[in-house]
């Protein structure tokens, strides 16, 4: 290991304070993880296109023009489709919703289960018993089957869909919540937080959610390619986002009709899903491996 | 083992109704009113007609008679009628079940064939060159959605063999190879992402054990390689591969609904994504509840898989 530390160019001034304690060991652990690195450098890119869509869109996402299907071209970078509107900058486009999916479903998933998890933990008892009954009954559902009942139910739109997929991944983070706060919880520093009389909102807050945080950053990471896989399944189906919006299940749903004369239709929606969830996945790899001492060796 | 064999389904009644109760509120509380949808844009229609309507559907029952209607029903083997077709619910699920159970089989049986030789090679070539390209492809194979991998597969197959599949669904008995090749590509395409987690599992576990004392020990005892590798490393690397397998089975039976749909295969998912635009409640329900309820029972068959696989653990 110390021949490898004497590898390790310094940091940039610009991240050389850290907020949190360890996130100069954190980043340390990701460059030894290359796959982790490279997760995170795909995620910042595609972060980066959905910012800043309207310059990297080179046509108006929506603008119909007379020149259909046509295959890619230096004037249409990935082709166009059945009703002449430019696939790149749809596909561009249409990376803000599956962003936005992402950011939105988690958080109500993570607020939902770890508040669930974190005061079934804590309080215990009978409290704990239908938590974690109720838990387990929406655990006992296939993930997509249920979001597919919701949404089919609340009427197909997206925000149905983020709805339904923060709901139905809120379980794991709950279980993860509760079964961390059930180690911490018998920790000596949560004895003495009681010992000097610290109050137990007090004690959540400031002892126990952030011991808990490492398990819950690499869930939260993995749940993001999760909810993309999930809200492109939806939309689909056609019960996510809504025509004439751009996002990547619809293209790929609508573009299946055209599929035989023209494959880019289903292509490039398809590699989008794919590359934008195999970064999650890298990055949420990479962070478990960083963040788990016990798998260091 | 008995005793926890007969605790263990004791335990499936609660975790069914509970189930049984979810999907019912969700149909019931959330909006969307089915006589509203039956009767659509036609104004001529009354609401005293609507109320009769409903009421031919049960509808104006209290909601936890209605419920207790229906799950008594259920135990009856009454599951009820569709509100579209009229027909019997049963009717529709012994019609679609062989379709998905076979689907669900293949595509487990394929991962499987893969996974298992993979996941080992990898984790005993541990940070070779094989195993970072196997957990790399591991993880692509985990990214790609497989609606997106069938409809690639169909592009390939009508583009190069100018195959398409056919427009119905053709039964294993009748003609089991027009069976088999229908088959194929949905089992394939839906195999794939769990092939992954599959592939993922058996190399960590495999890791684990082999850190283990016993491993040692029976290495130090002159074994060869091979004999520890299979009879001490394996057995015991297994249990959570087949953990995961079970968990992984819902996210099959998710998967499902979407290739059925590409497929034109009738199963239970395409029953229940035709019954959700249709608002065909009852279908919705029944359907939603007998894909959870294979999931469940197949996790309970992998509970019990345990005892063979591991003396160690005690059931009482």
């Amino acid at each position: 290991m110390s021949q490898e530390q004497t590898f390790i160019t310094p940091l940039p001034a610009t991240i050389a304070r850290p907020r949190l304690g360890n996130l100069q060991q954190t980043t340390r652990l990701l460059r030894r993880h290359p796959i982790g690195t490279l997760g995170a450098l795909i995620v910042l890119f595609i972060l980066l296109i959905a910012l800043f869509a309207p310059w990297v869109a080179t046509h108006d996402p929506a603008a119909q023009a007379s020149k259909r299907l046509l295959p890619a071209s230096a004037a249409h970078l990935m082709g166009t489709d059945e009703l002449g509107r430019d696939v790149f900058s749809r596909i561009v486009f249409a990376a803000r919703i599956s962003l936005y999916v992402g950011v939105l479903s988690v958080s109500l998933a993570l607020a939902l289960g770890v508040t669930a998890g974190v005061l079934a933990g804590f309080i215990g008892g009978k409290f704990d018993n239908i938590i974690v009954g109720l838990m387990d009954i929406v655990f006992a559902f296939p993930t997509l089957v249920l979001a597919i009942v919701i949404t089919g139910l609340l009427g197909p739109s997206l925000t149905n869909a983020m709805l339904a997929i923060g709901i139905v991944y809120s379980p794991t983070f709950a279980r993860v919540a509760r079964s961390s706060v059930l180690s911490v919880k018998t920790e000596l520093y949560i004895e003495a937080a009681r010992v000097v009389g610290g109050k137990e909102r007090h004690i959540v807050m400031r002892h126990v959610l952030p011991n808990i945080l490492a398990p819950l950053i690499v869930l939260t990471t993995l749940s993001f390619s999760l909810a993309i896989l999930a809200e492109a399944s939806l939309s689909f189906l056609g019960l996510g986002t809504q025509p004439p919006d751009a996002a990547w299940g619809l293209m790929l749903s609508q573009g299946r009709k055209f599929v035989e004369v023209a494959p880019w239709l289903a292509i490039f929606p398809g590699l989008a899903i794919m590359i934008t969830v195999l970064a999650f996945n890298f990055l949420g790899d990479g962070l478990r491996d960083a963040l788990d001492p016990r798998l260091h060796e | 083992m008995n005793k926890y064999l007969i605790r263990r389904l004791a335990l499936l009644i609660p975790t069914l109704v509970g189930m049984s109760f979810l999907i019912f509120a969700m149909v019931h509380l959330l909006p969307g009113d089915i006589v509203d949808a039956l009767v659509g844009m036609d104004s001529t229609v009354t609401a005293e007609q609507k109320f009769e309507l409903r009421g031919t559907f049960g509808l104006n029952d209290p909601w936890p008679v209605q419920y207790a209607k229906w799950i008594g029903g259920i135990f009856q083997g009454d599951l009820g009628r569709s509100f579209r077709s009229r027909e019997p619910i049963t009717d529709h699920i012994l019609r679609a079940l062989p379709v998905t159970l076979e689907l669900a089989l293949l595509a487990i049986v394929m991962s499987l064939v893969v996974a298992i030789p993979l996941g080992i090679l990898s984790a005993v070539r541990q940070n070779s060159r094989v195993d970072l390209g196997a957990r790399v492809t591991g993880l692509i194979g985990l990214s790609i959605p497989s609606f997106w991998l069938a409809t690639l597969f169909l592009l390939f197959t009508s583009l190069v063999f100018h195959w398409v599949p056919p427009v119905i669904w053709i039964s294993p008995w009748q003609n089991l190879p027009g069976n088999l090749l229908q088959m194929l590509l949905p089992a394939l395409a839906l195999s794939v992402q769990l092939m992954a987690v599959e592939m993922r599992m058996v190399r960590a576990a495999l890791l684990e054990v082999l850190r283990q004392d016993y491993i040692r020990t029976a290495r130090a005892k002159g074994l060869g390689e091979q004999v520890v590798l299979v009879r001490h490393a394996l057995k015991n690397a297994f249990i959570p591969v087949i953990t995961i397998i079970g968990i992984q089975l819902g996210a099959l039976m998710g998967g499902s609904i979407i290739i059925e749909q590409i497929f034109g295969l009738p199963g239970i998912g395409w029953t229940m994504i035709q019954a959700v635009f249709n608002r065909d409640y009852p279908v919705v329900q029944i359907t939603s509840l007998f894909l959870a309820l294979i999931f469940v029972l197949i996790n309970l068959a992998v509970d019990l898989t345990y005892a063979v696989l591991d003396p160690r653990i005690k059931y009482t």
